[in-house]
């Protein structure tokens, strides 16, 4: 069964600036796949090239195995949930949730039924006859969910769609999100650049850097075992030490990632010492940064754990297996 | 790390917190930040005089004068109320120049939407930078001259020994150009003396007028609107009927007010340019400045003001404000 939508080599360049440069990636269908990166990274690109609001300038895109170089948006069976919802102003909700059948000519009875039944799925029974502008943040990004799904996409893009809620909105949303996705069953391709709604929400994580893919993998592979320096300060905040300091702790003269989980404060058998030059206090338990040769290492203490005094010094302690090698850069 | 605490700063001086007046203008601010109402009622007292008593003072003197009546012997004005000069205003002669004027503004406005949307629309959403500059400067430029300087060239141009006709003979086309002349009620000898040049002028002084509040109204139609038009299916020209357009209305319309008014009201250019036949404006000039007779002037540019009000409500039933 060929992938729900397969990148080969894509690149998008805007003049001089490679917006996308030469991503490889294969979305297989039914898949929940989060597009992870700090803004200027590409993911955004890289979803407007599924939709089609941008061509590519090298490269080949295919969905569901049909090469779509040349099919314009409105023909791909592929929709979006736009960052700013979208939302037509002019419209009521059932109007807005209506149009892509409005459009293709259903009647208006089928209409109605229809976008009836997509809003009480989004939990938005009741609401048709309102504009948008009477909707909250949240309201309205269900209503753009509502209109996305209408034409039964075969794939749905995500472009951030979260972006502009409030934090206690967001997480309901998330989890909502999934359900939704895994009762329907379609591929959701999501962009974010938030890595804590990345590893949570996604089954495979595509990590962005300057226009390129540094890891794809699933969120335990991306946290765990980070490929490259960039994955492991993105994702998480982990400790990353440099060639030197991995070798001074006993393993090969590479890169590596310790995360701050991983560590412990024990002076039995420490294998390194150090002087606690920071805590910060994270409500779940305490970060402390203690400073050791060659540079710094974050510990996460865990409430009720013991928590050193800032300026004490403390050994620490870590399995070897915590210790993650990276490549080179 | 441990701050360093400046010593001079333990005893935190009592009168720092609060800054010294800087004269005048400071006084003012307080006096402002303290009533709000007071720089509410000093920044719109002047406008709020020139609106009620100059604009609509003399608005209202207006209607009043369309209710008196004129003694056709003496020349005299009545002042007691009736609707008699109204009442004239019905007469044919009256009324084919209200229906003249109608259809004409409503033809300019038509032509104006027609080619300033596509101006409007580049403006709006492709110009960036020097083009967006040089949109601005060819649309405003030609309001820079003087409007007769403008009319009159006009009437160069659409002269039977003007430019036009040159230029369509040149081409072999004089047959299109004489087949248009020969259309019924917009035809004439001339472009210059047709309604079709009135029209073109009209058209030419206005077209700003329709192209910059329609261009504000496109501006503000964000690209992603657009897209998620093309996204859920719709072709090119769907997005422009049921997205565009709409959102485009009230720019429209701002757009229209100013050409169907304007046009309504104007008594120079169909005396410079057009067959003799009169508009409202020059009625209006004529029956009060050679005639004499103010009440039925009055009646006359009431009719302008009521086609407005009835433009304007038919608009917003039709929901041409729903994007505002």
């Amino acid at each position: 069964m060929p992938a729900a939508v397969e990148f080969q080599n894509v690149s998008r360049h805007f003049g001089s600036v490679r917006a996308v440069d030469g991503v490889d990636l294969s979305i297989a269908e039914g898949t929940f796949f989060a597009m992870l990166g700090p803004s200027g990274s590409g993911k955004t690109t890289c979803l407007r090239l599924i939709s089609g609001f941008e061509q590519p300038t090298g490269g080949m895109i295919r969905i569901f195995g049909q090469d779509c170089s040349d099919v314009p948006p409105n023909r791909r069976n592929v929709n979006t949930v736009f960052q700013d919802y979208a939302l037509f102003p002019h419209m009521n909700v059932r109007d807005n949730v209506a149009y892509g059948l409005m459009v293709k000519g259903v009647d208006k009875r089928t209409r109605h039924d229809r976008s009836e039944e997509l809003l009480a799925l989004v939990k938005l029974e009741g609401y048709g006859a309102r504009k948008p502008g009477e909707l909250s943040g949240g309201q309205r990004q269900r209503v753009a969910l509502a209109r996305a799904l209408i034409n039964e996409p075969r794939v749905l893009l995500l472009d951030e769609p979260l972006g502009a809620l409030d934090l206690k909105l967001r997480e309901a949303m998330q989890d909502e999100l999934k359900a939704l996705q895994q009762r329907l069953g379609i591929t959701f391709v999501f962009v974010t650049h938030d890595q804590g709604e990345a590893l949570s929400m996604a089954d495979q994580v595509a990590v962005f850097s300057e226009g390129r893919i540094a890891q794809i993998g699933t969120p335990s592979e991306i946290y765990e075992k980070p490929r490259t320096r960039f994955v492991a300060d993105f994702v998480g905040s982990s400790n990353v030490l440099s060639a030197e300091m991995a070798a001074n702790f006993g393993a090969a003269a590479r890169p590596a990632s310790l995360r701050p989980e991983s560590l412990r404060i024990a002076d039995e058998g420490a294998r390194v010492r150090g002087r606690v030059i920071a805590l910060r206090y994270l409500g779940s338990g305490t970060r402390v940064v203690v400073a050791v040769p060659g540079g710094e290492l974050s510990v996460f203490v865990n409430k009720g754990m013991p928590v050193p005094e800032q300026g004490s010094e403390v050994g620490l302690n870590w399995d070897p297996e915590a210790m993650h090698l990276m490549e080179q850069g | 790390m441990v701050l360093t605490a400046d010593p001079s700063r333990t005893a935190p001086d009592p009168k720092g917190a609060i800054l010294p007046t800087r004269g005048l203008g400071d006084r003012l601010s307080a006096v402002f930040w303290r009533h709000p109402n007071v720089l509410l009622v000093t920044l719109l007292a002047l406008p709020l005089l020139w609106l009620v008593v100059v604009y609509l003072g003399s608005l209202t003197a207006l209607l009043l004068q369309s209710f008196y009546s004129i003694d056709e012997f003496s020349g005299q004005i009545r002042r007691e109320f009736t609707l008699s000069t109204y009442a004239e205003l019905l007469r044919p002669a009256n009324m084919d120049i209200i229906i003249r004027t109608v259809a004409m503004s409503a033809a300019v406005t038509l032509g104006a939407v027609v080619i300033g949307f596509p101006i409007a629309y580049f403006a709006a959403r492709y110009a960036k930078g020097h083009w967006k500059a040089l949109f601005y400067l060819g649309v405003m430029l030609p309001l820079w001259s003087s409007y007769l300087v403008k009319v009159y060239a006009w009437k160069l141009i659409l002269a039977r020994e003007g430019i036009i006709t040159w230029a369509t003979d040149g081409i072999g086309a004089s047959a299109v150009l004489n087949g248009i002349l020969a259309l019924p009620v917009i035809g004439g000898t001339s472009l210059s003396t047709s309604y079709i040049g009135t029209w073109l002028v009209f058209l030419y002084v206005w077209l700003p007028y329709m192209i910059l509040p329609m261009q504000a109204a496109l501006e503000r139609v964000p690209q992603s609107m657009l897209e998620a038009s093309s996204d859920l299916g719709a072709s090119r020209w769907q997005t422009m009927r049921t997205v565009i357009f709409p959102l485009a209305m009230p720019g429209i319309i701002a757009g229209s007010i100013f050409t169907f008014s304007l046009t309504m009201g104007d008594y120079i250019i169909p005396q410079i340019v057009g067959s003799s036949r009169r508009f409202i404006g020059q009625a209006v000039y004529q029956l009060q400045g050679t005639a004499g007779n103010i009440p039925l002037a009055a009646a006359f540019a009431v009719v302008p003001i009521v086609i407005m009000l009835i433009y304007l409500t038919i608009a917003r039933r039709k929901g041409a404000f729903d994007a505002l």
